[in-house]
Order: C-alpha cells, then sequence, then structure tokens
C-alpha cells in the first residue's frame, strides 16, 4: 500500500501545492488590488466546468479556458463605461450565475456542485495531484521567469517601460496565471473560496516582510500552514474542508497582525503600515 | 553631428477627441541638459512618455537609438502601502552590485538608506531613491519628470546641480519636464516651451526673451536668469538642431 492511497494525504499535498502557488501569485493580486478581478476569474470556473462536461473535454481545461476567457474579456473591457468594481462585479456575479444556470441545463448530468463551489479536497485523486503539482510548478515558473519585469510593472508602468518592459505584458502574464490557478484550485477550495486563498496569506504575510520576495515566501508558508490547520480541524469537527481552510488563514491573518502590533509597541521599527 | 539618442517628428497624441500634443519635432543628444517647460496641461509629462515608450503616439513616430538605456525619474511612485519594499530592493530592481547600489546611493546623497523601506521615505528622499534607481540603468539617456517636486528651495537648487554633475561624469543626455523655471533656466542648454505644440526653443537666454515664452510665463523669471546668464555665454555657439528664435526674432 502506497503512501498516495491515504485520502488524507493527499488532501494535505494537494493543499499546500495550492497554497506554495496562491501565495506568491496572491501578493500581485493585493499589490494591484486585483481581488475581484480574481473573484470574476474564478468564478467562470462553473462555466468552464460545464463547458467541459458537454464536450467531454478535462474539466481542468475547460476551467483554465473558462477562467482565461473571462479575465481576457475583464481587463480588456474594464474602464470603458463602468467603474472598474461594478464592471467586475457584474462580470463575478453574472459569471457565477450564468455557470450554475448552466450546469442545471445540462441534460442527464449528476455534479456535486458543492464540490465546486467549496471544494471538494477529501476526494483529491492521485491524478488531480498531478495536476496540482504540474500546473502549480508551471504557475511558479511564470512568475520566476517573470519575476523583476512583473514588480516593476506592478510598481510603475512608466519606469517599467523605461526599462524596456511593456506593463500590459506583465499583467497578460498575471492573467494567466491566474486563470492556470483557478483551474487547479477548483478540486481544492471550490470557485467561491479561491480568491480567499489568494489574498489571505499574502495579506498575513505583509506584517513581517521587508521585501516583496520575502512576502511571497512567507505567504507560501502561512497558505500551507494554513491548509495543513484547516484540514486537521476539518477532520475533527467534521466541518467542511475548503472553508475550515479559509478559516485557519484568516485566523493566522489576525495572529499575526496582533504580532505585529503587540512587536509596533515594543519600540522596534514594525514592517507592517497600514 | 551624431545620432541623437531619441528623436521625434510630427508626434501627436489625442486623448478623447481632444489634441494634447500636435506636430511635436524633438532631438536629443548625448551630453546636452534639454528642459520642457510649459503650463499644466501643456502634454510635458505626454511627452516623455511617449519619449520613453510607455504611451504610443497618435501620430508621427519615435525614434530611439538602438538599445538605448533610459533612466526614467517619475513625478512620483504611487507604492501600494501593502507592497513591502525596501530601498536596496527597490534600486536591486534597475540591476547592479551591492557595491554599486551603495555607490549610487552615496551619489545621490541618501548614503545608509538602504534598508528603508520606500514607503518611509521623505519626498526628498524618495525623490534622491528614483534617482539612484534611474543611474543603476547606467543610463544613456536621463529621463526626469519634475523630479524636484516637493524639495524646498535650496533642495531643488542642490537637485539641479547633481543632475549637472551627472551629466559631465556619464556623459548622458538629460531631458526634463520642470516648474522650477529659474533654476532649470539656468542649469539647461536648450529649453523647449510647450503649449500643446512646441512654441519655442532655443538657449535659455533666446527662450526666455521669446515673445511666446513671455506670453505663457511673464517676465518674472528674468531677473534670476540674469544672475546665471554669464555660465552660459561660452557654449552654445553651434546651436542643436530643431528650429530656434534667434535673438533677433525675440525682439522683433
Amino acid at each position: 500500500m502506497s503512501p498516495l492511497d491515504d485520502f488524507l494525504l493527499r488532501a494535505v499535498l494537494a493543499g499546500t501545492g495550492v497554497a506554495l502557488v496562491a501565495g506568491p501569485l496572491g501578493c500581485f493580486v493585493v499589490w494591484r488590488r486585483m481581488a475581484y478581478f480574481g473573484d470574476a476569474t474564478a468564478h467562470a470556473a462553473l462555466i468552464g466546468v460545464t463547458l467541459a462536461l458537454a464536450t467531454e473535454l478535462p474539466v481542468v481545461a475547460g476551467v483554465a479556458l473558462a477562467a482565461l476567457a473571462m479575465a481576457l474579456t475583464v481587463s480588456l473591457a474594464t474602464g470603458r463605461t463602468y467603474a472598474m468594481d461594478t464592471m467586475l462585479g457584474v462580470a463575478a456575479h453574472g459569471a457565477l450565475a450564468a455557470g450554475l444556470v448552466a450546469l442545471s441545463l445540462l441534460p442527464g448530468v449528476r455534479v456535486d456542485l458543492m464540490g465546486y463551489l467549496f471544494g471538494d479536497i477529501l476526494a483529491v485523486s492521485r491524478s488531480d495531484l498531478l495536476v496540482i503539482w504540474a500546473g502549480g510548478a508551471l504557475i511558479l515558473a511564470l512568475l520566476v521567469w517573470r519575476w523583476r519585469g512583473l514588480l516593476l510593472a506592478t510598481l510603475s508602468a512608466d519606469l517599467a517601460a523605461a526599462a524596456g518592459i511593456a506593463a500590459a505584458r506583465e499583467r497578460l502574464v498575471l492573467t494567466v496565471a491566474l486563470a492556470l490557478l483557478v483551474a487547479v484550485a477548483l478540486k481544492v477550495v471550490g470557485a467561491l473560496l479561491i480568491t480567499a486563498m489568494l489574498i489571505v496569506p499574502a495579506a498575513a504575510a505583509r506584517a513581517f516582510a521587508p521585501t516583496p520576495e520575502a512576502m511571497a515566501v512567507v505567504a507560501a508558508g502561512i497558505g500551507a500552514v494554513a491548509s495543513a490547520g484547516g484540514l486537521a480541524a476539518s477532520f475533527r469537527l467534521d466541518s467542511p474542508a475548503g472553508p475550515s481552510i479559509v478559516v485557519a488563514a484568516v485566523v493566522l491573518l489576525l495572529l499575526a497582525n496582533g504580532i505585529a502590533a503587540v512587536a509596533r509597541r515594543g519600540g522596534g521599527r514594525g514592517a507592517g503600515r497600514g | 553631428m551624431s545620432a541623437p539618442l531619441v528623436s521625434a517628428k510630427g508626434l501627436g497624441v489625442t486623448r478623447g477627441g481632444h489634441p494634447v500634443l500636435r506636430g511635436v519635432d524633438i532631438a536629443i543628444e548625448a551630453g546636452e541638459i534639454v528642459t520642457i517647460v510649459g503650463p499644466n496641461g501643456s502634454g510635458k509629462s505626454t511627452l516623455l512618455r511617449l519619449l520613453i515608450g510607455a504611451e504610443r503616439a497618435s501620430a508621427g513616430e519615435v525614434r530611439r537609438a538602438p538599445g538605448l538605456r533610459i533612466g526614467y525619474v517619475p513625478q512620483r511612485l504611487a507604492i501600494d502601502h501593502t507592497m513591502p519594499l525596501t530601498v536596496a530592493r527597490f534600486l536591486g530592481l534597475a540591476g547592479g552590485g551591492r557595491e554599486e547600489r551603495e555607490h549610487a546611493l552615496q551619489r545621490v546623497g541618501i548614503a545608509g538608506l538602504g534598508g528603508r523601506q520606500m514607503i518611509d521615505l521623505s519626498g526628498g528622499q524618495l525623490q534622491r531613491a528614483l534617482l539612484a534607481h534611474a543611474l543603476l540603468h547606467r543610463p544613456q539617456l536621463l529621463v526626469l519628470d519634475e523630479a524636484a517636486q516637493g524639495l524646498d528651495q535650496p533642495g531643488v537648487a542642490r537637485f539641479y546641480r547633481l543632475i549637472e554633475e551627472l551629466r559631465t561624469e556619464l556623459g548622458c543626455g538629460v531631458l526634463m519636464v520642470s516648474h522650477d523655471l529659474h533654476v532649470v533656466m539656468s542649469a539647461s542648454d536648450r529649453v523647449i516651451c510647450l503649449n500643446g505644440h512646441v512654441c519655442c526653443e532655443g538657449t535659455p537666454t533666446v527662450v526666455s526673451a521669446a515673445p511666446e515664452y513671455r506670453a505663457l510665463f511673464g517676465f518674472g523669471t528674468e531677473g534670476a536668469l540674469a544672475l546665471y546668464r554669464h555660465e552660459h555665454d561660452h557654449a552654445h555657439a553651434e546651436g542643436a538642431p530643431g528650429h530656434h528664435h534667434h535673438p533677433a526674432d525675440a525682439e522683433a
């Protein structure tokens, strides 16, 4: 019996895999104020699921395609007629509702709706694990490869341009990475909670990090701890795993800010502000 | 004369149906300091952004020397509070090793601030950190957009003196936008007066006497200019490309 036969170990590995990628990517989501954008992208996942089930495409591929299409559409359309947050709100909730309707219209398919909305980490299979870790590695490689350009473009599009880096191209890299993450993380935390895995660990890491790189690494670590902690809590309390992981991450965020506040009062110059 | 570092012909930008810039010809050579002056909304920053490639023109074209290294100092840098960033890490984004970074900090007068968070810097320190970042690109062309904004009067004068020294040290061209008319007039080889189009252009002496310039800025800067005029008596016999107002024109 291989250790991977244990569903709990598979769940831990799946959660860790997603957390290690969501942490660094989530930092950009936080720095660039893309939380709503993340929602819109993630909520398109249900449309992708429908697409995949209707065409017998792998679910991961359908979700990645739908998320990417949504992300590209939204980034092209923002700022035209409505304010950004209005536009993104329409896209996020519209996509969610459309996905739910489309799924219900699929003839003869019984789907685990709760699983798609909140994740089904305890049902992660070996092939799911492979997808999560391979996809995660791809996203991380993309981030590492473009790191300097991504940071410069995030700081200032003009600074990036002067250094020969097109900010629009870097934004596209992030958009693609985000769509991939949605596809990879759907099984673990579900469409509704993916954004939480992006922004909560990153926000928690802010208090302890002097540099962007440190923040990315700490966010990955906090995410991994949250996923293990959430799973443990879920096992004991018999609570749903995905939401438990997010609750664990929020608890870590509160702890982090508490510790940072105490450290600041203690006379040390804390890195955290605001 | 060598090819210019950056040049543009017939540059135009239209935003929301309104022309922001039209028919702008400009060329910057190595070793010269060119300053763009003009009222608010005259398209100064837009012109800089076109020249560094941050924005596309609706008309005309920009030519940059192949492989041109640009050091750009923006008007300000709005760093999101959620991004931790030390001065040293910010400089690292421009390249260069540890020693080069420390040298750059020292050169701009904020040695020892490498460990500071960018968001904790004062306005003047931030401008200097931005300048150090630009220097680490080993620029052939230094582009500054109202870089002395927020500095006090002596600070402004020191800042522009530093720019002049850097020009000499690096042999780079300098293109800047500024509101600090009297200081700029003393520190520039060539001044371009912009108001949607190039109103007038030439040495500081010529431009400050041009009726177009006086129509925009009045006569207030004349006295300050006189203080510095002697420094420039020797320099500009050869002139620079573009259409100039000759002193005779200006008198007319």
